[in-house]
């Protein structure tokens, strides 16, 4: 290639590149992208909805690639679209098309964006089974596309005993995203084809669960269940029954005061013995501590001289007090600047059958703290005496969401910022009974509060307690 | 007077080599051919100058420790491959600017990204993406939910991506988030809501 040309190239291209920065820095931030889900036998997937010319436009040949064998050409400004053996004849700005050789009406103009046909939207319903051959259901407001039949049916149950328990059977697994706030929990369902359950909204004659209300929008379905009181959800039948209950938080006996160690920080470990034993002795229950990171394996650096691994260590100690003399039986899987790997973690975890495991991490990111659980599928303990190690964590996630919720509504009481989360973390993943993993973040004084003795005894209080509220649910050792 | 055999012989040689340069006028034909194909399905490359799509990130926030939507104009490619590494590197593009809610190594890349049928994506990322993250169960989660939700929203039909670091398989992303699996799309997206 000539010089000139290479330079002219070399030019185009970083003209390309410096326009694409542009645009892509000005670009608007949208709050709710919008979307269409789209539900069949063969896939179950999103399309991005656009807005040209004042209407919803989606892209054909997205909407149909997952569905079967698609192709598309563009000549000018007609583009023809195969699908498996559907032939269709489309024109940029038309409002008539030829499907199979038939006439086809848009309500608006069909585009073509980089070789891309976009129809619009409200065409969908009458314009898809002139390629597919079969019935859908499109709910033009809700943005949900149902090919075939393909709807999970949804019934209620409320099981009136105390403390109440509102069971939701649905024809098919689901799989919806739990999240809570005070008085309601709600279930969204982004990718299962629930459909709604007849009546939009369902009052129960019960003083604390008292009502359910469905409803669809911009591809989603959602569940609200309004309480009186904090609710947990989980998932049993392979995830055909969704069981919400209240959470009944035991009462927790009131904190001691410190030993006189703790003012000189996390490195100096609780010396005093526990200073008493409040639980009966039939319900002792182990719960293991993992001070992630150690030895070589320094973790995240906090500050330019102080490493997760230390931060981690300290307020591991300050835990395993705070867990003893609530009458916890307590172990540290490394009580010294010591390494193993994640899979010796998991095993020794394992190994002991504790009621509870608990991993401690430290960042410099956020505030306050987080409380992970396995980013891992709820399924049934009936798998005969194998699991699979990367998935150990599965049957116990309920009873671990449980603790997670248990300690987020702890640290919320003595004011720290938290949220619960899921994070696809070893060992957490590996571990069979019950597991959290707390990362601490600095508070209001920045990255000081990481090893400040008072910030982590707050914080160790708050999680010991909250273990507490939750102990009726944890295995206990013989 | 030319013996018969001769003549016969002679003519059967004029007949072959006539029929010789048949066949190799058609088999140069065939190839040229196939070059030319071959010339048309090379990948295109980005319509770097050609129009815009609006497509949407998922851009990691390290204060808010969550992710946002947002829209942005990009030129994308028609190849489903090509577009979700355009993708992707547009993503990268925000981390990398100076102030970014999650700021990433300027050395860090897309090296490749693999769709593999059905439903699975393989991102594969450079050393420097990995070796120079910030470390932290929050940070390296919301790298991971960002590069699989804007992949999953932007093509269609993913279910599940799996990540590498310079082709190989690794336990953690820089200490945490673990690499060793798949990610399935809706575990992260249910991850992302909470």
């Amino acid at each position: 290639m000539p010089p000139t040309t290479s330079k002219k190239t070399w030019a185009k291209n970083t003209l390309a590149m410096q326009l694409a920065i542009v645009t892509l820095l000005s670009a608007a931030p949208s709050a709710d992208e919008q979307h269409i889900s789209v539900y069949s036998p063969a896939a179950i997937y999103t399309v991005p909805v656009l807005e040209r010319a004042g209407g919803a436009y989606v892209g054909l040949l997205e909407l149909l690639e997952p569905l079967g064998r698609v192709s598309s050409q563009t000549d000018g400004r007609h583009w023809t679209l195969w699908y498996n053996s559907v032939e269709a004849d489309f024109a940029a700005g038309k409002l008539r098309a030829k499907i199979r050789r038939h006439d086809f009406d848009f309500t608006a103009p069909f585009l073509i964006e980089n070789s891309r046909g976009l129809v619009p939207l409200n065409s969908l319903s009458v314009l898809l089974p002139r390629f597919l051959g079969t019935t859908i259901n499109f709910r033009e407001s809700a943005r949900r596309l149902f090919v075939g039949d393909v709807g999970i049916q949804t019934s209620f149950r409320l099981d009136a005993s105390n403390p109440p328990r509102l069971l939701l059977n649905f024809s098919a697994p689901v799989n919806p995203s739990i999240s809570t706030e005070p008085g309601k929990l709600r279930l969204v369902f982004k990718r299962d084809p629930v459909v709604s359950p007849g009546s939009q909204s369902i009052t129960f004659d019960n003083q604390i669960i008292t009502h359910a209300s469905y409803s669809e929008n911009n591809g989603n379905a959602e569940l609200d269940v309004a309480a009186t009181q904090p609710l947990t959800a989980s998932l049993s039948d392979d995830k055909k029954t969704i069981t919400i209950s209240a959470i009944m938080v035991a009462a927790v006996q009131p904190t001691p005061a410190a030993p006189s160690g703790v003012g000189t920080g996390p490195q100096n470990p609780m010396q005093a013995a526990p200073a008493r034993n409040t639980a009966p002795a039939v319900h002792r229950v182990l719960a293991v501590i993992d001070p992630a990171h150690g030895g070589e394996e320094r973790g995240a650096a906090l500050t330019g001289t102080l490493a997760e691994k230390d931060v981690t260590l300290g307020f591991a100690r300050l835990l395993r007090h705070e867990l003893e003399i609530r009458g916890f039986a307590v172990t540290l899987l490394r009580d010294a600047d010591t390494s193993s790997t994640l899979d010796q973690r998991a095993a020794a975890a394992n190994v002991t059958r504790a009621g509870i495991y608990i991993t401690l991490h430290a960042t410099s990111l956020g505030g306050g703290a987080r409380v992970y659980t396995a980013l891992l599928p709820v399924q049934g303990t009936s798998n005969g005496l194998f699991r699979p190690w990367n998935a150990a964590q599965s049957p116990a996630l309920p009873v671990s969401r449980m603790v997670s919720a248990a300690i987020v509504a702890e640290m919320q009481k003595k004011d720290f910022p938290v949220r619960a989360s899921s994070a696809s973390l070893r060992p957490l993943n590996n571990v069979l009974m019950p597991a959290v993993a707390v990362e601490l973040a600095p508070g209001g004084d920045g990255i000081a509060d990481l090893t400040s003795a008072n910030y982590q005894q707050r914080a160790a209080s708050a999680i010991a307690d909250a273990v507490v509220s939750v102990r009726d649910h944890l295995e206990v050792q013989p | 007077m030319i013996p018969r055999h001769l003549l016969i012989g002679v003519a059967a040689l004029l007949v072959l080599v006539v029929a010789m340069g048949i066949y190799l006028r058609q088999m140069r034909r065939r190839a040229e051919e196939i070059e030319r194909l071959a010339t048309d399905s090379l990948p295109v490359l980005p319509p770097a100058l050609g129009p815009t799509e609006t497509v949407t990130l998922y851009v990691a926030d390290d204060d808010a420790g969550a992710l946002r939507a947002r829209s942005a104009q990009i030129p994308l490619p028609g190849g489903r491959q090509q577009r979700a590494e355009e993708l992707l590197r547009a993503l990268l593009r925000i981390y990398q600017q100076p102030g970014a809610a999650h700021p990433l190594a300027p050395a860090s890349d897309i090296r490749s990204i693999y769709l593999v049928a059905p439903g699975a994506a393989v991102i594969d990322l450079n050393a420097a993406f990995a070796d120079q993250h910030q470390s932290g169960i929050l940070s390296e989660q919301l790298t991971v939910n960002s590069l699989v939700e804007t992949l999953a929203i932007n093509v269609p039909g993913i279910q599940r991506v799996n990540i590498l670091i310079e082709g190989k398989t690794r336990d953690t992303l820089a200490g945490h988030a673990d690499l060793s699996d798949s990610f399935d799309v809706t575990m992260i997206e249910q991850a992302s809501s909470q």
